[in-house]
């Protein structure tokens, strides 16, 4: 599968790894080069300096051969443009981006987007070790 | 009208100051609390503190009255946010966007906003109508058709200079529309007509076959 990572912070990062080691095609797209650190020395994917709201940087990602497309910048904005400019335009068949915000990702459920709270998720499972 | 106002940098406040001297009713929304103080202490209690792409915020607006809003901060994706929240959770009736990367006004289009307006692409418009040796200048934009309506003018020495159009290697989907010549009036060019230097053309093209209906005109 070949997947294009946007953001390559502590979770970007882990994943692709992850991905990478599945051997998967992985791309990691940051606007900072300096977070392509977290990156293991023997990763096997791609680790693109770009604008993940940028279609030039996106294609060149090769977000049109991609498979799926995850957004995982800090920024919730950010995320939910990326994925709908992955979904929408690039029709890329598996977009998934986080949004901790869980009011805007139900809104955004709504619309389609396949969107996750880490903040939602992670609360409940807190509660949950809390009363066991 | 009620119109809401997001984002309050220059742009958001003197919408907002035009927008209530014509006698609408106004709602800003700004981030930051200094600047939303400062703006209420000048403009009166007209700016609400808190992230305009928020829904609990907005519902806080009265955003479900509202007949506009307006998203002018600096961020396309904030500007996008919150006017897709404003559609969709309230039903606002128009939206419109304030676009600071020029491509992200068809994916903004795309994604249901009403009016996009490009503070880059107009800003160089204008740069370019000031700059006279600029040899393509955008005269209008027809944004749902995806077209816009260059003028290009020849300069002597081009390659194209005394050659018929039917000659030129023009992109397809490039029309040629009208020639101004040289104290003549304006003529509407056939295949056969023959380009002169210092004719000024006015051609509809999409916006990425302008390079090549530029180096097709203008090539040495």
């Amino acid at each position: 599968m070949k997947v294009v990572i946007m953001g390559c912070g502590r979770v970007g990062a882990r994943l692709a790894t992850l991905l990478d080691k599945e051997g998967h095609q992985v791309t990691a797209l940051d606007n900072d080069t300096y977070s392509f650190r977290r990156l293991p020395p023997d990763f096997g994917g791609t680790a693109l300096l770009g604008n993940g709201l940028d279609e030039e940087a996106l294609k060149r990602a090769g977000i049109e051969q991609a498979d799926a497309f995850v957004a995982v910048t800090q920024g919730d904005n950010r995320n939910i443009m990326a994925a709908q400019i992955a979904k929408h335009i690039f029709k890329v068949p598996k977009v998934l981006c986080r949004i901790y915000d869980p009011l805007r990702r139900d809104l955004y459920s709504l619309l389609g987007l396949e969107a996750i709270s880490p903040t939602t998720v992670f609360a409940q499972m807190l509660k949950e070790k809390l009363k066991s | 009208m009620y119109i809401i106002v997001v984002g309050g940098g220059r742009v958001g406040y003197y919408l907002t100051k035009a927008l209530l001297s014509e006698g609408h009713e106004v709602l800003m929304i700004e981030k930051n609390a200094t600047v939303s103080k400062t703006i209420a202490d000048e403009l009166g209690s007209v700016c609400l503190h808190g992230d305009g792409c928020e829904a609990a915020t907005l519902d806080g607006a009265g955003t479900a009255r509202a007949d506009m809003l307006i998203a002018v901060t600096g961020d396309d994706e904030d500007n996008l946010v919150a006017c897709q929240v404003a559609k969709h959770k309230f039903n606002v009736p128009r939206t419109i966007a304030r676009v600071r990367n020029p491509q992200h006004e068809a994916i903004f289009k795309k994604l249901g906003i009403d009016v996009t307006v490009s503070s880059t692409n107009i800003i160089l418009e204008h740069i370019e109508h000031e700059v006279p040796s600029h040899p393509l200048m955008h005269l209008l934009t027809i944004s749902d058709k995806g077209l816009e309506v260059v003028e290009i003018k020849i300069p002597a020495g081009s390659a194209s200079v005394g050659k018929t159009i039917k000659e030129l290697s023009l992109p397809p989907e490039s029309i040629l529309s009208l020639i101004i010549r040289k104290e003549r009036k304006p003529i509407v060019p056939t295949s056969n007509t023959i380009l002169k230097a210092e004719d000024q053309v006015v051609a509809v093209t999409p916006p990425e076959s302008e390079d090549a209906l530029r180096a097709a005109l203008i090539g040495r």
